[in-house]
């Protein structure tokens, strides 16, 4: 009488088990590392309708950001600056330069250029520019150092427990309140220092500017 | 199972050489996995919306709006924006003369505004010190940038200096919609001191700083 079941059966339960395992571990691995804004919004880079060079103007030539981003201390909303305010310089400066055709087509007609929004939270989100950036939190933890971009991308994923690590510890981020815009600076060059220096300095911060870093829901959520 | 760890390695290798890593800069606009509520038929600034007939979410106020905006202490008086009054257009009330002096009582507290915000509005241009150095003129972009130590500036009214700032002169574009009010006045009481910092003589300072410094 042959046997019912083959010999390489013995092995199944065993195969069942490893490939399963294996299928498990992958999809969850997979899962894990891709369906965060850490890999859906880390790195979009939208091609601008006018190649606007942020490491040029904010980096080499060291315009500060409020220059063009004027209502970002009283609003809640960080403007993008009327054509004009570019007309502000280059009515001078490459003034006949093709690449700036369309702002100057811009400012003269009023149409404005159709820049293509990058950092944006969810419409459920109310995130207030003015409250962060006049209680020592820099453009540059949200946007990274955007003064070394050629083309603006996505670098910080803001996630809503990006937001909550720094809620939770707002003694980390805070910094003196001249030094917001100053995307390059740490307390000091040495990262040992820094980091003392931070954390002396941080709780300080937290007290003088009053921040009260609000956990509850209803603080983004309304 | 040598066949099912062939396709599983494939397809790991697949979807990560599709997918790539974390931070890959990428032209594509993010998915959203889980759309929820995150985009919502509403008004926000400056995107395009259909509602109006530009096509605009922000619109200009109507021509003759008055503005709501809060009114201003000036000197422990209110003033809202829409008056003819010194503080709004830099000229005395009911004429077109400029006034002299600044429209705010000139403290510590509006200097130090005035610096900051001169050294982020003015000084691209006009430099930091104020003689007309700033950046666009370094790299010789720029072919005529005012040196605000001119005698010329300097004999100006506050008034004139603070309608130059909103409404501009010559090659400068008016700062009105950049810089408010208030803070168009903080910087022209800082220019001030800035044109002091120039002007000023030996004969300025009191005797025992004279002494500290040995200034005869």
């Amino acid at each position: 009488m042959s046997a019912i079941f083959p010999k390489w059966t013995n092995k199944l339960p065993l195969m069942v088990i490893v490939g399963g395992l294996l299928t498990v571990i992958a999809v969850t691995a997979g899962v894990w590392y891709y369906f965060t804004p850490k890999y859906f919004r880390v790195g979009y880079q939208p091609i601008q309708p006018v190649s606007f060079s942020h490491a040029t103007h904010a980096g080499q030539l060291g315009i500060d950001c409020r220059y063009c981003h004027s209502m970002v201390e009283k609003s809640w909303f960080s403007n993008i600056p009327a054509s004009s305010t570019c007309m502000n310089c280059h009515n001078q400066v490459l003034k006949d330069d093709p690449r700036l055709a369309l702002v100057r087509e811009s400012a003269a007609s009023g149409k404005p250029i159709p820049w293509v929004q990058i950092h944006r939270v969810p419409d459920f989100v109310y995130f207030n520019h003015a409250v962060h950036v006049n209680r020592g939190i820099s453009c540059v933890e949200c946007h990274g150092r955007i003064d070394q971009m050629e083309e603006v991308y996505h670098s910080k994923p803001l996630s809503m427990s990006f937001c909550l690590d720094c809620h939770n510890n707002p003694a980390a981020k805070v910094r003196p309140a001249d030094k917001i815009t100053d995307l390059g600076w740490t307390p000091s060059p040495d990262p040992a220092i820094a980091a003392q220096t931070q954390a002396q300095y941080g709780k300080k911060f937290v007290h003088d500017f009053r921040v009260e870093s609000l956990n509850n829901c209803s603080a983004c959520h309304r | 199972m040598r066949y099912f760890i062939l396709i599983f390695a494939v397809l790991v290798l697949v979807v990560v050489g599709v997918a790539g890593r974390r931070g890959d800069l990428t032209r594509n606009r993010p998915i959203q996995i889980f759309p929820d509520m995150k985009r919502q038929l509403k008004l926000r600034p400056q995107t395009a919306n259909g509602f109006f007939a530009n096509g605009l979410s922000s619109q200009l106020p109507q021509p003759g709006t008055i503005s709501q905006e809060k009114s201003m202490l000036v000197g422990g008086k209110e003033v809202y924006s829409f008056e003819d009054a010194p503080v709004n257009t830099g000229r005395v009330t009911g004429a077109t003369n400029y006034i002299e002096l600044n429209a705010f009582p000139v403290t510590e507290q509006l200097l130090t505004r005035g610096h900051r915000q001169f050294n982020i509005y003015c000084a691209p241009c006009h430099g930091q010190t104020g003689e007309g150095n700033g950046i666009t003129k370094k790299i010789g972009a720029m072919a005529v940038v005012a040196n605000l130590h001119d005698q010329r500036i300097v004999k100006l009214a506050d008034g004139e200096i603070f309608n130059t700032a909103s409404n501009g002169k010559g090659v400068m574009q008016g700062y009105a919609a950049q810089i408010s009010k208030e803070d168009r006045w903080a910087i022209v009481a800082y220019l001030r001191a800035l044109q002091l910092s120039h002007l000023g003589v030996a004969d300025d300072l009191a005797p025992e700083t004279r002494a500290k410094l040995n200034i005869k």
